[in-house]
């Protein structure tokens, strides 16, 4: 009888081309590409006469970089405009499939993938970005790479890659009310820290795990690189096809049957082991909140800014003290008493329709408090039609929300919209780093319910306040 | 990319941990689609303040860079390699790294060297009690060295990252010399490409 394997192993195996020594060449199924990290990988390519190997395993849209404003508006900052030029141009010069602004198809690479279909279960999958580690959600090994690996991978579908340790991290339980999948997410990392996963591909287990719809799952799973796991995953199960079934890229009819059977086999075996496990109880998670400059540093809601006095090691006392005055905060603040200035829904985390349905209930009959600009920024445009039918787009602007056009927008501040310096943000995004959404801002990562709550009541408070 | 053996010079100590790649390279730098020129925009929200380590004139020309635990965490862009380089600095050391930063790296021939936290604040005294002393990187020989004051560890490097830091390889290069094994791969794999479900404009067949 074979060995038991996770999960993880199942899929490496199966894309193994052969080990030479230290390093496994690996068969890459799909390739997600976007303006940002690919210029310089194609310029490379012309350099040295080589082509795209499998343009048809290889898929681009513009998200980093594009303005959220109306589309009849033109790109104004030439730098960006041309940058979105080039993705177009490139993909139109190697046969590649873009989805330029705009497009019906368009929105953040790791919305658009499980959207469509593209992502799916037993697959490789590889983008220049980090956050790649989302489609993991749905059992397929997702990893982000640097120029250099996209344009291996461009010009030979394969990476060379050492095999990661895998880890299992279990949420048994069941959340409580109100906790949402991106407060998992911050406790993991929280709890992890922000180089505790490092050199693993995560599994994410257990009944909580179970629970989540897909875009939880994601959600999660997304911010496994926050923790400093290149890869997470979560085995399939019914919620997984039922996501799929339907999805523009996946087979149809009785092949989807047979397809699906093929998934279903995505899942570690029962006698699997880990290189190492985590466990944490579901029912202990609270909504939560990051204080600092960095992913790990959490707080719950109802809690209170920590004191540097707390910490006993000297360099993470520093580290604790340099965030405290980079973010503006007084040790023993309870964090509901802070004041914000901005809210911002939206970002490769949280902008799927789910997110926006939570947030749009809680903005029903409600307005955002004066002197607080709060941004929607949809995923895609699939999210955009799909929440506009919903009249969820109604219901924010009502409320006195911006809704923008689908793009990675201010989670990153690439393009227009910025953090001004010293405005405090509720930001549904991924990272909190000194600068990371404008020179200077100040970041909270909250789940898009808490994102809500705050905008309504101009600083930090639970949807349960607004009740 | 070029062979690297040995690289010996002044270094910097950073002094700060869980520095991300956005304080390395901030986004507003990632619009570009050039590869070089980005030097200038190295660590440059701290820059701005005159007391950053990097504005100290004993420093300017230092080719090593000494930094806290899990340098170059966050997101994947390569800018930050590029950055770092194109500043003049030919490796790094530090306890621990992220992971996608030490891939990058070693495609560029950035010397990545972990060491233990407390040999790196060792090393790190070392370097701020006299600005000017040597520190020599060996790849070769897997150590790192301030020769004026006895300081030697070795550090772990692994064989192929060392043998392509060695011999200057280049990766995609190297992969294609095994591109019968890629195609006898491919008349096997079993996940569908996106062959049929595109049409020309992109839109859903």
């Amino acid at each position: 009888m074979p060995a038991p394997r996770t999960l993880f192993e199942k899929i490496w195996d199966e894309h193994a081309i052969e080990a030479p020594g230290e390093q496994t060449l690996l068969y890459i199924d799909l390739h997600l590409v976007h303006e940002v990290t690919s210029p310089q990988a194609f310029e490379s390519l012309r350099l040295n006469g080589r082509g795209v190997r499998r343009p048809e395993r290889t898929l681009a849209t513009a998200d980093h970089n594009v303005p959220t404003d109306p589309i009849s508006t033109p790109v104004s900052d030439p730098v960006s405009r041309r940058q979105l030029e080039a993705l177009e141009e490139n993909c139109q010069e190697f046969g590649i499939t873009v989805f330029p602004r705009g497009h019906e198809n368009q929105g953040i690479v790791h919305v658009i993938g499980p959207e469509l279909g593209v992502t799916q279960p037993g697959m490789t999958i590889v983008c220049g970005d980090s956050h790649t580690s989302t489609h993991g959600a749905f059992g397929a090994l997702a990893f982000g790479i640097g120029t250099s690996e996209v344009e291996h991978v461009l010009a030979t579908q394969t990476l060379p890659q050492q095999k990661a340790k895998s880890m299992a991290v279990t949420l048994e339980g069941t959340l409580r009310a109100g906790v949402s999948a991106k407060d998992i997410a911050l406790a993991i990392v929280s709890s992890l820290g922000t180089g505790g996963g490092a050199g693993h591909v995560i599994e994410y287990r257990g009944a909580a795990i179970r629970d989540l719809s897909m875009e939880g799952r994601m959600t999660i799973c997304n911010m496994s690189i926050e923790a400093g796991a290149r890869a997470g995953l979560v085995a399939v199960d019914d919620t997984t096809i039922e996501y799929l079934r339907s999805r523009p890229s996946v087979p149809r009819g009785d092949e989807f049957e047979v397809a699906a059977a093929r998934w279903r086999t995505f899942v570690s075996d029962d006698d699997a082991t880990f290189d190492s496990e985590i466990s944490l109880r579901a029912d202990e998670i609270v909504p939560s909140i990051t204080w600092g400059t960095n992913p790990a540093q959490v707080v719950s809601l109802d809690g209170v800014i920590p004191s540097p006095d707390a910490v006993a090691d000297p360099d993470e006392r520093s580290t604790t003290e340099r965030a405290l005055a980079y973010m503006g905060l007084t040790p023993g603040t309870p964090v509901t008493s802070i004041p914000i200035d901005v809210v911002f829904i939206g970002s490769c985390t949280n902008s799927r329709i789910e997110d926006l349905r939570v947030a749009a209930a809680l903005a029903t009959g409600r307005h955002v408090a004066e002197g607080v600009r709060a941004l929607v920024v949809p995923g895609s445009h699939r999210v955009k039609k799909q929440a506009e039918a919903e009249g969820l787009d109604r219901i924010f602007l009502d409320a006195g929300f911006e809704w923008r056009e689908p793009g990675c927008s201010m989670c990153l501040g690439m393009n227009p919209d910025q953090l001004g310096a010293e405005k405090r943000c509720a930001s549904t995004s991924n990272r909190n780093f000194e600068g990371r959404q404008g020179r200077g801002g100040r970041t909270h990562l909250v789940s898009p319910a808490v994102a809500a709550a705050s905008a309504v009541l101009g600083r930090f408070a639970s949807p349960e306040e607004l009740s | 990319m070029k062979p690297v053996r040995v690289v010996e010079g002044r270094a910097v100590p950073l002094e700060r941990s869980d520095v991300d790649t956005d304080q390395i390279i901030p986004s507003d730098w990632l619009k570009r689609v050039e590869r070089t020129g980005f030097g200038r925009g190295l660590f440059s929200e701290w820059r701005d303040d005159p007391d950053f380590v990097l504005n100290r004139p004993d420093y300017v020309g230092a080719s090593i860079l000494v930094a806290g635990p899990r340098f170059g965490i966050g997101s994947s862009r390569e800018h930050a390699i590029w950055a770092l380089m194109d500043y003049g600095f030919e490796a790094v050391i530090a306890p621990s790294f992220g992971d996608i930063f030490v891939n990058n790296a070693s495609k560029q021939g950035l010397v990545i060297v972990v060491l233990g936290a407390a040999d790196v604040d060792e090393l790190t005294a070392l370097i701020k009690a006299d600005t000017t002393r040597l520190v020599v990187v060996d790849v070769e020989r897997r150590s790192v060295e301030v020769p004026d004051a006895g300081f030697q560890r070795r550090f772990e490097i692994d064989p192929l990252t060392r043998e392509r830091l060695l011999n200057g390889w280049d990766d995609i290069g190297l992969t294609l010399l095994r591109e019968s094994e890629i195609t006898a791969f491919e008349a096997t794999e079993k996940a569908p490409d996106l062959e049929g479900i595109f049409d020309d404009a992109g839109h859903v067949r």
